[in-house]
């Protein structure tokens, strides 16, 4: 109970602080454009009326965080689902792209990851360019992935799912690496005196050694595959997902929008990364771990 | 010369220059490769695959396959040339078959296992090299024998010359998007960070609000900012330096942050005995301490300080940069000037993550993660 105390009151109170800092940047941001809009219609308001005309603009430079609130949770929960204006539909969007994304990027870069460790000229020769290919900004070619894919009549979920599965691998075979690796010697020797084969060795010790390593990989991988999905709604014109409702919100300049695809972005990540860390827990306990 | 038993790669080597001499020509109407030029290929498939059964020092042997399988690619590719898309099974096979020579070069390169740190060296360097050239051969030689159409994927000699011809323009993009957005967004994002983190290590108060919303932070896609961004700085580069600047803060705070705990008590407890105050400390045992975590974020951030500052460039940008470039070029189909800017892109990054892998290397030289390897 007191540790529960001890971090929610730190982190509270910064997000208190946050909350704060971002009315006084509303404020002071909106500022300049309801003078000049007072000027205009030749009012001049008290200090009040001020204050609640620049957080309530239509359009504002920076949106209040009740505006932000309010907008998340008129298209959450009071539009219906297969409205074009409601979250959910952007977010389930996305979230069907991430989610197949992720899914291809963990089996490959576990197949990956085997085929390094039991392969020495694998290791040797394409363990270089693995990482080598994520010094690339690789987000870069998502709007070519799209458009090409697109010429030849692929189109949907499968370009965004082909970018989110380029970024989700990586993490995925460098942490599996680690993890098929991380039986020392002695466990190693172990199991020779066992007479264990190596498909044994490799499904008795090696897997099973590996399974942390898988998880707190995936938790990154799953991060970078919403991120690779929403960067391969960009390209496609804006029709549906988060961030081609980030895009379309831009080019309106329809800032409180944007702010309410974000929020739902960064939920959808929250709940993703709290599922990857909820699987990992009940795996982990069922598989003899002790609970930290 | 005794002999030896042949090496699974052989036996598909021959197996698939047997397949190619049997569906001849390579190409439909056989104008591409002379009759002296297709016996030469296969003579040299056939012949490296089976001088794989003589028992020879590896070295000569790999070096045996390397040639073989270079020359074979090379003579392939050059008669292809010119009537692209004419490629027929027997091409495939010669390439594939090419391919595996080159694979088991390699695996012969990756089991030498030599003495002296020059040859490690430079088997590190060789062996990835022939991988990636590889897979530049497959993909010229792929591309030009289906005749995959120029706008779905452009072969890498036409990128490269595409490359070398548009060199003012690409120079253009780097200094906006790399030299402007990326260094500036980095150094203020990487300091700030720091900077931060070294305040929360003093306030222990702020340090346990910080470090959770730190991490929830970077799980994130903090990429949505940018088109906010794009509208508080405006169009040119000081909205992508900003984007920049807010992906790689919390990295460099949280590594930074678990870095400064990584000195331990006893070293801690020893600096009290010499009567060292906070910032003796902190300047000559924790800082020091925490080098291999801080260099960590700084290698993530500059993967990330490319992308963000790439992406921000979609949501709008003066008529230079390298994210403007690919998303007009993408629309006007010119997919080799994409390929040629995603080169330079590459190229950028690994420059980059190089540049402050080897700083590491030189600072933190006493750190057993260094010196072991």
């Amino acid at each position: 109970m007191n540790s529960v105390t001890e971090k929610i009151v730190p982190v509270g109170t910064l997000l208190i602080g946050i909350v704060i800092g971002w009315y006084v940047l509303a404020v002071f941001m909106n500022a300049p454009f309801q003078r000049d809009m007072d000027r205009r219609a030749n009012v001049a308001p008290g200090t009040i009326e001020f204050l609640q005309s620049t957080l309530s603009q239509a359009k504002p430079i920076v949106p209040a965080p009740h505006q932000v609130a309010q907008n998340v949770f008129e298209n959450t929960f009071l539009r219906k689902v297969t409205s074009n204006r409601s979250l959910v539909y952007h977010a389930a969007v996305t979230l069907s792209s991430t989610l197949l994304g992720f899914t291809f990027g963990t089996i490959l870069g576990v197949l990956i990851a085997v085929g390094i460790v039991h392969v020495a000229a694998l290791d040797r020769s394409l363990m270089p360019w693995i990482i080598a290919s994520q010094t690339i900004p690789i987000l870069a070619i998502a709007p070519m992935i799209i458009v090409v894919l697109a010429a030849i009549n692929i189109t949907g979920l499968l370009p965004k799912a082909l970018i989110s599965t380029y970024l989700s691998f990586f993490p995925v075979a460098v942490g599996m690496v680690k993890g098929l690796r991380s039986p020392d010697l002695m466990l190693l020797d172990l199991m020779h005196t066992y007479n264990a084969s190596p498909s044994q060795v490799f499904w008795k010790l090696r897997v099973p050694a590996s399974v942390p390593f898988l998880f707190a990989s995936m938790k990154v991988a799953i991060a970078a595959s919403l991120v690779g999905a929403i960067v391969g709604e960009l390209p496609t014109g804006a029709v549906a997902g988060i961030g081609a409702k980030l895009l379309s919100a831009s080019y309106f300049s329809n800032t409180i929008d944007m702010w309410a695809a974000l929020v739902a972005g960064s939920i959808v990540a929250m709940l993703l990364v709290g599922l990857v860390g909820l699987a990992s827990n009940i795996v982990e306990h069922a598989m003899g771990a002790r609970p930290t | 010369m005794s002999i030896q038993s042949l090496s699974w790669q052989s036996w598909v080597v021959l197996l698939l220059a047997l397949i190619a001499m049997l569906t001849l020509p390579f190409t439909i109407d056989s104008a591409g490769f002379s009759a002296a030029q297709t016996a030469l290929v296969l003579a040299l498939l056939i012949g490296a695959a089976i001088g794989d059964g003589l028992r020879l020092p590896v070295v000569s042997k790999a070096v045996l396959f390397f040639l073989a399988a270079h020359i074979a690619a090379w003579l392939l590719i050059a008669g292809i040339a010119g009537q692209e898309g004419s490629g027929r099974a027997s091409f495939f096979c010669a390439i594939a078959a090419a391919w595996l020579l080159a694979w088991r070069c390699v695996s012969l390169l990756s089991s030498v296992r030599s003495r002296s740190r020059l040859t490690g060296a430079l088997l590190r360097i060789l062996i990835p090299t022939i991988f990636g050239a590889w897979i530049l051969i497959l993909w010229e030689a792929v591309v030009r024998g289906a005749g995959v159409p120029f706008i779905l994927l452009p072969p890498p000699a036409a990128v490269g010359q595409r490359l070398m011809n548009s060199l003012p323009v690409l120079g253009a993009d780097v200094r906006q998007t790399i030299l402007k957005s990326v260094l500036i967004g980095y150094a203020i994002g990487c300091g700030a960070g720091f900077v931060t983190a070294i305040l929360a290590d003093r306030v222990a108060f702020l340090r346990k609000g910080l470090l959770p919303i730190g991490n929830m932070v970077s799980a994130l896609p903090i990429i949505g900012v940018a088109p906010i961004m794009v509208m508080w700085f405006g169009f040119d580069w000081p909205s992508k330096a900003a984007v920049v600047v807010v992906m790689t803060f919390f990295p460099m705070l949280v590594n930074t942050v678990a870095g400064l705990a990584a000195a331990s008590h006893m070293e801690r407890d020893l600096m009290r005995t010499y009567a060292s105050g906070y910032w003796q400390t902190l300047w000559k045992l924790r800082l020091p301490a925490a080098a291999p975590f801080i260099f960590n974020a700084l290698k993530i951030n500059s993967t990330l300080a490319l992308i963000g500052a790439i992406v921000a460039e979609f949501f709008g940008t003066p008529v230079v940069g390298m994210g403007f470039r690919i998303s007009t070029e993408v629309g006007r189909m010119n997919i080799d000037m994409v390929w040629a800017e995603i080169a330079v892109a590459a190229v950028a990054g690994s420059v980059f993550y190089g540049v402050i892998a080897l700083i590491e290397r030189a600072t933190t030289f006493w750190h057993p993660s260094i010196r072991g390897g």
